[in-house]
């Protein structure tokens, strides 16, 4: 049973987020849970944002990868609760992203909802400069913000912390 | 089925204003604030597809969220008057925003202190889906907040479009703190939210940001209800009219 759930884990582990396919549904955190019933697979995931357009691509590209392992009755859980944070991407999942350019998460104090807050210091993905800017709070995805840095001058992504 | 109208309310008001705020896309006054405000549609719009899912569970009639999104007529959507009221200019859409965010996020948090420890099945799920929408309702209550702020202190045009929204808008807040049965069987049930307690939170945080923006609180004001009870102004009509066209035209039709 162990066994089939680790391969199991190793399959998800080559499934990419659609958005950003550098990163796996497993570097993201999404995949939350494997259970096997008998021949049945039930992989329990989680969305980034109540919105994300990529959570129906990403249960169909589940249930076509294990169908190709052989996994017949596979089934997508969504479950909202406990909510995705940003603290929930891994270590590989971090330099991953910032190895394709987009800066990954920085711990972030300020309360959210408080207003004219310091944006925090995010690190270039380039050339590791701090001096950076915020261009804007959304990006090309709601997961991201768009910065720029002031050393190097090239406008980047910033995957925005979300906990 | 008291939950389930419960649900469907909560969700109509993120699903018109959700709709509203995606008609500004490509439309934004600059690419950044376009973004932001479509990036606020799809969290408000995502919201609502949870709940409708939640909705049709508890209502288990073999329904999904889009019978309930795009096979309800006019009437049975109970959305607030608020959300439905034209964009207007980039103004009237950040008080009409900040307005019904600073409604939402005390009221989300409210009812989640509430829904703690509940034996239910829904109500465990309900609560879960307003864990995750609480983290994105900050977001879009400080970045209309922050914009009430510049445009109020902006230039005199910006100024005076705010003063208008204001004046157009603020008639439209009195039904959010009015319970009606819905409301009332809610908090009968053990779990339902006292809107005059929100009012408190709305009145506090809507006083701290108008006297920033040099901005008023209209007095006096008649107040504007029906939306709640399924009496809508005209523009819901056209709403519906242009979201439910492909269901209307071909029943059924999957893509
Ligand atoms: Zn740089």
């Amino acid at each position: 049973m162990q066994e089939k759930i680790s391969q199991i884990w190793s399959i998800l582990e080559n499934i990419t987020d659609p958005e950003i396919p550098v990163l796996t549904i497993v570097d993201m955190g999404i995949v939350r849970d494997v259970k096997i019933h008998n021949d049945d697979v039930e992989i329990i995931i989680t969305p980034t944002y109540s919105g994300c357009p990529a959570m129906s691509v990403i249960a169909t590209s589940i249930k076509m990868e294990l169908h190709s392992f052989g996994w017949k009755n596979v089934s997508v859980t969504q479950i909202y609760s406990p909510a995705w944070t940003t603290d929930w991407m891994t270590e590989s999942g971090r330099k991953k992203l910032k190895d394709y350019g987009i800066a990954p998460p920085v711990i972030e104090k300020r309360i959210q909802h408080l207003m004219f807050e310091k944006p925090p210091e995010v690190p270039c993905p380039r050339c590791d400069s701090v001096n950076t800017e915020l261009i804007s709070e959304f990006g090309s995805t709601p997961c991201k913000a768009l910065m720029r840095c002031k050393d190097c001058l090239e406008p980047f992504d910033y995957f925005k912390c979300h906990r | 089925m008291n939950l389930y109208h419960y649900i469907v309310r909560l969700a109509d008001n993120s699903h018109i204003l959700g709709h509203r705020l995606a008609e500004w896309c490509g439309h934004g006054p600059f690419l950044e604030q376009d973004m932001a405000m479509t990036n606020i549609a799809l969290d408000l719009i995502g919201q609502a597809r949870s709940l409708y899912n939640l909705a049709a569970e508890v209502q288990n009639e073999g329904k999904t969220e889009d019978d309930i999104a795009f096979l309800r007529y006019e009437y049975e959507y109970q959305n607030f008057l608020l959300v439905e009221q034209p964009n207007g200019d980039f103004a009237n859409t950040i008080v009409r925003q900040y307005f019904f965010s600073a409604y939402q996020l005390p009221y989300y948090k409210t009812l989640y202190e509430n829904l703690q420890n509940k034996n239910d099945h829904h109500l465990t799920e309900l609560r879960g889906i307003l864990e995750k929408a609480i983290k994105e309702i900050n977001y879009h209550l400080r970045w209309s907040g922050e914009w009430m702020i510049r445009l109020g202190n902006g230039t005199e045009e910006s100024h005076q479009r705010m003063v208008n929204a204001v004046q157009n808008l603020y008639k439209y807040t009195g039904e959010l703190f009015i319970a009606d049965e819905t409301d009332d069987t809610s908090l009968q049930s053990g779990f339902g939210v006292l809107l005059p307690e929100v009012k408190k939170d709305f009145d506090k945080s809507l006083f701290y940001i108008m006297e920033r923006s040099g901005l008023t609180i209209p007095e006096n004001e008649t107040m504007q209800t029906g939306g709640k009870q399924g009496v809508h102004s005209e523009y819901l009509g056209y709403i519906l009219a242009e979201m439910q066209y492909m269901q209307r035209a071909y029943p059924n039709s999957k893509w």
